[in-house]
């Protein structure tokens, strides 16, 4: 059971993502180089809540105090890395073969974003991923047994979720739209808020709404980066 | 177990102390030769003011796309090109071409390391055996059984001063045997140090990995097995073989030096170590009378390729050279023949390297180059002997932009194309001397890729390897992207300053601090947030 179920749950929370690597970012060495930038600075601000979370000894089980500080530095670094990408646009223009990655400036916040959540649901998947994989199994001592696919199911979700913030962000600090920045911090945070009550077992009450800011932060995107909904039915129409 | 423990510095010498370098055939060289020939062979005016433009010192600096996140002090170091008129427009072009293809460059290097990397991490975690440390090194005599952490400390100290000092006497054995031209020696050198890596812990790894398996073998098998694998190991990586069959065999060769270090260096050594051969790598490319500055410097002076057991070429294929005889043949059969036969030839490119490797399909008609280079002229012969059949497995590598583009780019490619000139004519009356039938064939192309020594890959994956051997996850993870940004770092650098680098300190100094702060900071925290399944 415990292999199977390593495999389920990686395929659940790395297969949509690890699609979209191969298919829009593989091809392109710039895209690639981009996307490990982008988790290069996750980690960065996740040392830096790190950091905190641990200087800061009486609050260290206080656990909201550490996920309010954590969402904010990454968008901070969100912030940091939409700087540069912007900043050096003409550069890239000049190396990247692919002027796609120029021209529709999505692309760049889309890699990025794709970067920042591919790291972040490693980090915090991938030991309990390891620990799926054997000897043990889950919910035998009284535990939840949907630990694990609840846990990998709010990866992928947090992997999708980022990838949007980062297209709305970088959109809306284009167009000087604060409404959309507010929007991007306001829903990390409930998100990230939401997930604290995992820890009682609510699982229906986290992941039902988390999925929900998923599909509108989704469609928010979307619409950020010029769908309509004509293209999308050209689009299933297959025209 | 002496006899293992007294191996693998040898290896060591020769692999790791006298390589950890990143090196691409810097333009400076180039130009210095086309001066050469230009006064070797007479001029032509483009030549001569292209040499001009070239000798300007400063790049341009249009890179952004490699590494994005250092744009903004690139920007600021742009050029100063003080150089003469015309020439900057050119300049600039080729800077733009030879950075267009850097994002590339760069990803054909992170394949092979996060390659090395994905089998020294998979061995780690599966085979228990390279996982404690029970025999020790002979130069490592202190054993840091004292559980004091200041005995550790110092034993750790002078473990890698010890270690150290062999590595720098090794390699400046290496540079005196090089500048005294005994390539003999040094050839027979690597080859018994690759001998004992292919067959000696290749048997050790095979040994281990039934073990932990437990799969039953017997010994007539695993002779056959270990006698064909070491056997193609040695043809490609010293004879000749295909070029990918000689990358892997290289990236294995480095997998399991990495681990050799993993399974033997005590604990606190083996992180000295990694500071230290970092520092040392500092000091041996970039200080003036530095070691592998001079081998890198002798090797260009002669014209030569470093051996080829101790560089991991990326063999990213420039075809400047490859068209330029002809300008009067009409671009799409130049493309063609550009596309179709990348370049092998492990040369940095100069008139030497093209006589070389023209001379080399008879090699009896050119005794001029081959008598100076046996070991050179045979391996260039065998590129060229097995081009055919790599070109087509190089070909399919490329992207289509690439192909789509690649007229475009040769048309550019003319401008550097001419300033070769006196070169090419040389070349061509010296074959029609040698291989009058092989006109057709597309001389020797200028080989741009970029060169990274083994010994990166393998301090390189001891980092991630000990990172991975504490079993967290996380660490191994922040320790492989820190060491990748690290990489881009050093190649944005390459790009910028056009010599050779050491590839290890910054992505040492990345990988060492990522390390420690998530196994001591980040690791509590990440594990207190999945436990209680809290995403941030």
């Amino acid at each position: 059971m415990t292999l199977p179920e390593f495999f389920g749950c990686t395929f659940i929370a790395f297969g949509p993502p690890f699609a979209l690597f191969v298919f829009s970012i593989a091809n392109d060495p710039v895209r690639i180089i981009i996307l490990i930038a982008a988790a290069f600075f996750w980690l960065l601000s996740l040392l830096l809540s790190s950091l905190l979370w641990f200087a800061a000894v009486p609050l260290r089980d206080v656990l909201v105090f550490g996920v309010v500080f954590s969402v904010l530095f990454q968008e901070c670094f969100r912030y940091i890395i939409y700087r540069i990408l912007r900043s050096t646009e003409q550069g890239l223009h000049a190396v990247a073969e692919d002027t796609r990655v120029t021209e529709n400036k999505h692309i760049l916040a889309y890699v990025s974003g794709l970067g920042f959540g591919i790291i972040s649901a490693m980090f915090a998947l991938v030991n309990v991923l390891a620990d799926m994989s054997g000897p043990g199994t889950m919910g035998l001592k009284g535990g939840s047994e949907f630990f694990f696919i609840t846990s990998a199911a709010q990866a992928l979700s947090i992997v999708l979720l980022h990838t949007f913030w980062s297209i709305i962000f970088f959109n809306a600090f284009d167009t000087n739209n604060y409404v959309h920045i507010g929007y991007v911090v306001g829903t990390h945070l409930f998100v990230s808020l939401l997930t604290l009550l995992n820890a009682d077992g609510y699982y229906w009450a986290t992941l039902l709404p988390n999925y929900i800011v998923t599909v509108l932060t989704g469609a928010i995107a979307f619409k950020v980066a010029g769908g309509t909904g004509r293209s999308i039915k050209r689009f299933i129409m297959c025209r | 177990m002496d006899a293992t423990s007294a191996t693998p510095p040898d290896a060591d010498g020769s692999l790791s102390g006298a390589t950890e370098r990143l090196e691409r055939p810097p333009k400076r060289q180039q130009q210095q030769q086309q001066q050469q020939q230009r006064t070797n062979y007479g001029t032509n005016n483009a030549d001569a003011t292209d040499g001009a433009v070239l000798t300007v010192p400063s790049v341009v600096i249009r890179e952004s796309g490699s590494r994005p996140s250092r744009l903004n002090a690139g920007g600021n170091d742009g050029g100063h090109s003080s150089g003469s008129g015309p020439g900057p427009s050119q300049h600039d072009i080729e800077e733009e071409q030879g950075l267009k293809y850097g994002a590339q460059h760069v990803i054909k290097l992170f394949v092979p390391v996060s390659l090395c990397m994905l089998v020294v991490v998979a061995t780690i975690n599966s085979i228990s055996f390279y996982n404690s440390t029970d025999v020790y090194l002979l130069y490592t005599p202190f054993h840091e059984q004292s559980p004091e952490p200041s005995v550790k400390f110092w034993n750790a100290l002078a473990n890698s001063l010890i270690l150290m000092s062999v590595v720098v006497v090794m390699t400046i054995l290496l540079i005196v045997l090089y500048k005294k031209r005994c390539y003999r020696v040094i050839h027979g050198w690597l080859i018994l140090s690759s001998f004992m890596l292919l067959f000696i812990f290749t048997y050790l790894y095979l040994e281990e990995l039934l073990r932990a398996y437990n799969i039953p073998m017997d010994y007539p098998t695993a002779v056959l097995i270990m006698w064909n694998f070491g056997v193609a190991g040695m043809m490609a990586i010293h004879w000749q073989g295909p070029l990918r069959l000689q990358q892997g065999y290289l990236i294995f060769v480095a997998a399991l030096m990495a681990l050799v270090f993993i399974k033997y260096l005590p604990e606190w050594t083996a992180w000295a170590v990694l500071a230290a051969i970092s520092i040392w790598d500092l000091i041996a490319v970039l200080s003036p009378r530095g070691p592998l500055r001079i081998l890198v410097e002798t090797a260009q002076e002669r014209n030569e390729q470093i051996f080829p057991a101790l560089i991991y070429s990326s063999t990213v294929i420039y075809t400047y050279m490859g068209t330029h005889y002809t300008p009067e043949e009409t671009l799409p059969t130049a493309t063609a023949t550009a596309t179709s036969s990348p370049s092998f030839s492990n040369s940095t490119t100069t008139t030497r390297a093209t006589q070389n490797s023209l001379a080399s399909p008879e090699p009896a008609a050119g005794p001029s180059s081959s008598s100076t280079r046996p070991g050179n002229t045979r391996t260039n012969q065998q590129r060229q002997q097995d081009n055919p059949s790599a070109a087509e497995e190089e070909a399919a590598g490329f992207t289509q932009e690439w192909s789509a583009n690649l007229s475009d780019r040769v048309a550019r490619r003319q401008i550097e194309v001419q300033s070769t000139q006196s070169a090419n004519g040389r070349s061509n009356e010296y074959r029609t001397v040698t291989a009058p039938d092989s006109t057709q064939q597309p001389e020797a192309q200028e080989e741009r890729g970029i060169k990274l020594g083994l010994g990166d890959f393998i301090f390189y994956s001891v980092l991630v390897g000990k990172a991975s051997s504490y079993g967290d996850w996380t660490t191994t993870i922040a320790c492989f992207v820190a060491i990748l940004i690290g990489l881009c770092l050093t190649l944005l650098l390459l790009a910028i300053w056009r010599k050779a680098l050491p590839a290890l300190p910054i992505s040492i100094t990345f990988g060492l601090i990522f390390c420690f702060a998530t196994s001591a900071v980040v690791k509590p925290f990440m594990e207190n947030l999945s436990a209680k399944q809290v995403f941030i």
